[in-house]
């Protein structure tokens, strides 16, 4: 039984550990790295990324994938600072337009993916020039945000320890993957979600509401989009369509490293909030470093997904598990 | 005979490269009625000008890149990296040439670091070695292709800011402006590459079993394999000459704009290139491959471009005429819509 659970929650217990080796390794190597502070700031830093990824993983259980979460951020923080700076709106009633906004476009894309059996991957990608285009039309340059309300959410700390102090924004990201963890495991909309990555038309048969369900995975995911536009909005307090530009891949990345395999099925909302700590920690690690190349991130972001997914190969081989879609992986037996 | 015209015109819409071409012709019929002077071409210093041209000639990076990756897609994969590819080998090849102006008595004089084909060659065998990479961990370690090439990506871009140490390298010699911007006999140099690969690798599928073979693997991989067809080391040839493709397209792209820019050379087209595949006809799920219908998406999304350009909408909106387009395809390319919107007759036949 024991045995049974170790192999299933293993990749995120590496995921948990080699966070773990990684923080001890910069406590290690350099000083200030180890104060509650930095640890927070994490958090702080990368909320938007966490509440997109949230998104994105179930997306990616139900077998799918939404390349339109970097441009639907960017295009949140244009009609953002477009109403509250241009046309003077209530802050309150800009948050529930952009949320509307992002629900709308994931709603618009689930259905095309759903009803017209469209690939995600293209219907997505078009989602994407979309969003992207709007930002533009709206204008082309900088909006910096100085209406009261978001500069007072921006510079609100709510202290935790001592003098460490969080941000509204870790807030919501902590009500979201709560949230998310909740509708994952314990309802039937998550065990649907599951149902659906492991083999959609089993799923059908079984008589669950597949159509529902999908429809609803993509909105959610425009909804959750849209909050970390908001999110990021408060975070940077300006609108510009380039904005955000790749987070589509970052998001990816962290489901991926928190151990969601990109085939579907398989997945934690959990381990998605630990590769995008993986992720910030990563960048955190160059900072101190202090004489490494920007650069340097990517290329470590992506030696520890080419990691992970090895990672995942393993464990699948070593269960002798089928690979799931035995179309994109050729067997690995002899001939 | 009342039937014959309707069975012809679903007979011609039924060909898969009916639609393509059909959306390009309305593309150009538009450009026609809207665009002045867009069909006109003209004899400048030997060369042809015009709005044509300059389509064909900026869709040439485009039209390599579909190319390879119409058999990656045939193979029920994608490769997502090529982007990256193309940045890397234009690093590369300025590297290799040089990022710097010698002048000699005031007179700028052409120089090297190593001879210019030699540059030429060492980037598209590494871009090839990087194609080799995601080769490997898609048909040997098992990797989901979206997965295997999201890892170059990442990288990609890093690794060719790492070869440039994070400059724009601008190149200063002129012999290698001809790969991207010279003419022979009145024609841009880069589309006599397009024409020779795409010769060639129609040539080698279609003149051989490889095209069946590819198509096989993207249809059925177990079947394929049980019939005694290598998957593995095919998987890996598809995935070199794709990215191959790529290291071509990026010697062109960095030749057309002088310099090799490490964040921004080729970026997104990766998505550019899926979706002239796609609107070539390939389906993304692998199978049957169009290699003329892949140049002709490339041709369809460069003269959207260019329309937009010339008809004075501010390039700003280009993004969201794009995604209008993309739609509007997809919708016809969806047999659940065409048997939606054309009629339930449509389906009964079917």
């Amino acid at each position: 039984m024991l045995g049974k659970i170790s192999v299933k929650y293993l990749s995120l217990l590496v995921t948990i550990g080699l966070l773990a080796l990684m923080y001890g390794f910069g406590s290690f190597m350099y000083t200030g790295f180890l104060s509650p502070q930095v640890f927070l700031n994490l958090f702080i830093d990368n909320a938007f990324l966490g509440v997109t990824a949230v998104g994105m993983t179930f997306v990616i259980i139900s077998g799918g994938i939404d390349l339109s979460v970097g441009s639907v951020i960017a295009l949140t923080t244009m009609v953002a600072a477009h109403c509250l700076e241009v046309s003077h709106w209530n802050p309150a009633l800009v948050i529930l337009l952009c949320l509307l906004i992002g629900s709308l476009l994931g709603l618009g894309m689930g259905c095309l993916i759903h009803f017209f059996e469209l690939p995600p991957f293209i219907v997505t990608l078009a989602g994407m020039f979309l969003a992207r285009g709007l930002c533009y039309v709206i204008s082309i340059n900088t909006i910096p945000i100085t209406n009261a309300f978001c500069t007072k959410v921006s510079q609100y700390r709510i202290p935790i320890i001592g003098d460490a102090f969080i941000s509204p924004n870790v807030i919501i990201l902590a009500v979201v993957v709560l949230a998310a963890i909740y509708l994952a495991h314990y309802t039937k909309f998550g065990r649907t979600v599951y149902a659906i990555g492991g083999n959609e038309q089993s799923a059908v048969l079984m008589g669950l509401p597949v159509a529902r369900t999908k429809v609803l995975i993509y909105t959610m995911n425009g909804f959750l989009s849209a909050l970390a536009g908001i999110v990021f909005t408060f975070y940077m307090l300006s609108g510009y369509g380039l904005h955000a530009v790749g987070m589509e891949m970052d998001a990816i990345a962290s489901v991926v490293i928190g151990g969601t395999l990109l085939s579907g099925g398989v997945g934690y909302v959990f381990g998605t909030l630990f590769g995008v700590l993986i992720l910030g920690t990563i960048q955190t690690l160059i900072v101190f470093q202090g004489t490494l190349s920007s650069w340097w991130t990517k290329i470590a972001i992506a030696f520890l997904l080419f990691l992970f997914c090895l990672l995942q190969r393993l464990f699948e081989t070593g269960k002798g598990v089928k690979p799931q879609d035995a179309k994109a992986k050729p067997n690995a037996q002899p001939a | 005979m009342p039937r014959s015209i309707p069975t012809l015109f679903r007979k011609l819409t039924s060909a898969k490269l009916f639609w393509p071409l059909m959306a390009l012709a309305v593309l150009l019929l538009f450009n026609l009625v809207f665009t002045r002077g867009f069909f006109h071409i003209s004899i400048k210093d030997g060369h042809l000008y015009g709005s044509l041209i300059d389509v064909l000639n900026r869709a040439a990076p485009l039209m390599l890149i579909s190319i390879g990756l119409t058999l990656v897609i045939a193979t029920s994969g994608i490769d997502i990296s090529v982007g990256a590819v193309v940045a890397i080998s234009g690093a590369l090849v300025a590297m290799l040439i040089g990022g710097t102006l010698v002048l000699k008595d005031g007179v700028q004089t052409y120089v090297t670091l190593v001879p210019m084909s030699v540059a030429m060659i060492v980037a598209v065998l590494a871009s090839g070695a990087t194609g080799l990479w995601n080769g490997f961990l898609v048909s040997r370690v098992g990797m989901q292709p979206i997965v295997a090439t999201l890892i170059l990506l990442t990288a990609g871009r890093g690794v060719a800011q790492l070869i440039t140490s994070g400059q724009i390298i601008t190149i200063y010699y002129k012999p290698y402006f001809f790969v991207g911007n010279g003419f022979l006999l009145g024609i841009p140099f880069s589309l006599y590459m397009v024409l020779a690969l795409l010769l060639i690798t129609i040539a080698v599928t279609r003149r051989t079993a490889l095209g069946l073979f590819i198509e096989s693997i993207g249809i059925n991989p177990r079947a394929s394999r049980m019939t005694g067809i290598n998957a593995k080391n095919l998987l890996l040839l598809v995935y070199t000459f794709s990215a191959m493709c790529a290291g071509i397209a990026g010697l062109i792209v960095c030749s057309n704009v002088k310099s090799a820019d490490g964040n921004n050379a080729g970026l997104y087209i990766e998505m550019d290139a899926i979706l002239a595949v796609v609107l070539g006809g390939t389906s993304m799920s692998g199978g049957k491959f169009y290699l003329v219908g892949s140049v002709v998406g490339a041709l369809i999304i460069q003269t959207l471009t260019t329309t937009i350009y010339s008809i004075g909408v501010p390039p700003e909106i280009t993004l969201v005429v794009k995604a209008v387009v993309v739609f509007l395809v997809m919708m016809f390319q969806s047999s659940k819509f065409r048997s939606l919107v054309f009629g339930r007759s449509a389906k009964k036949v079917a």
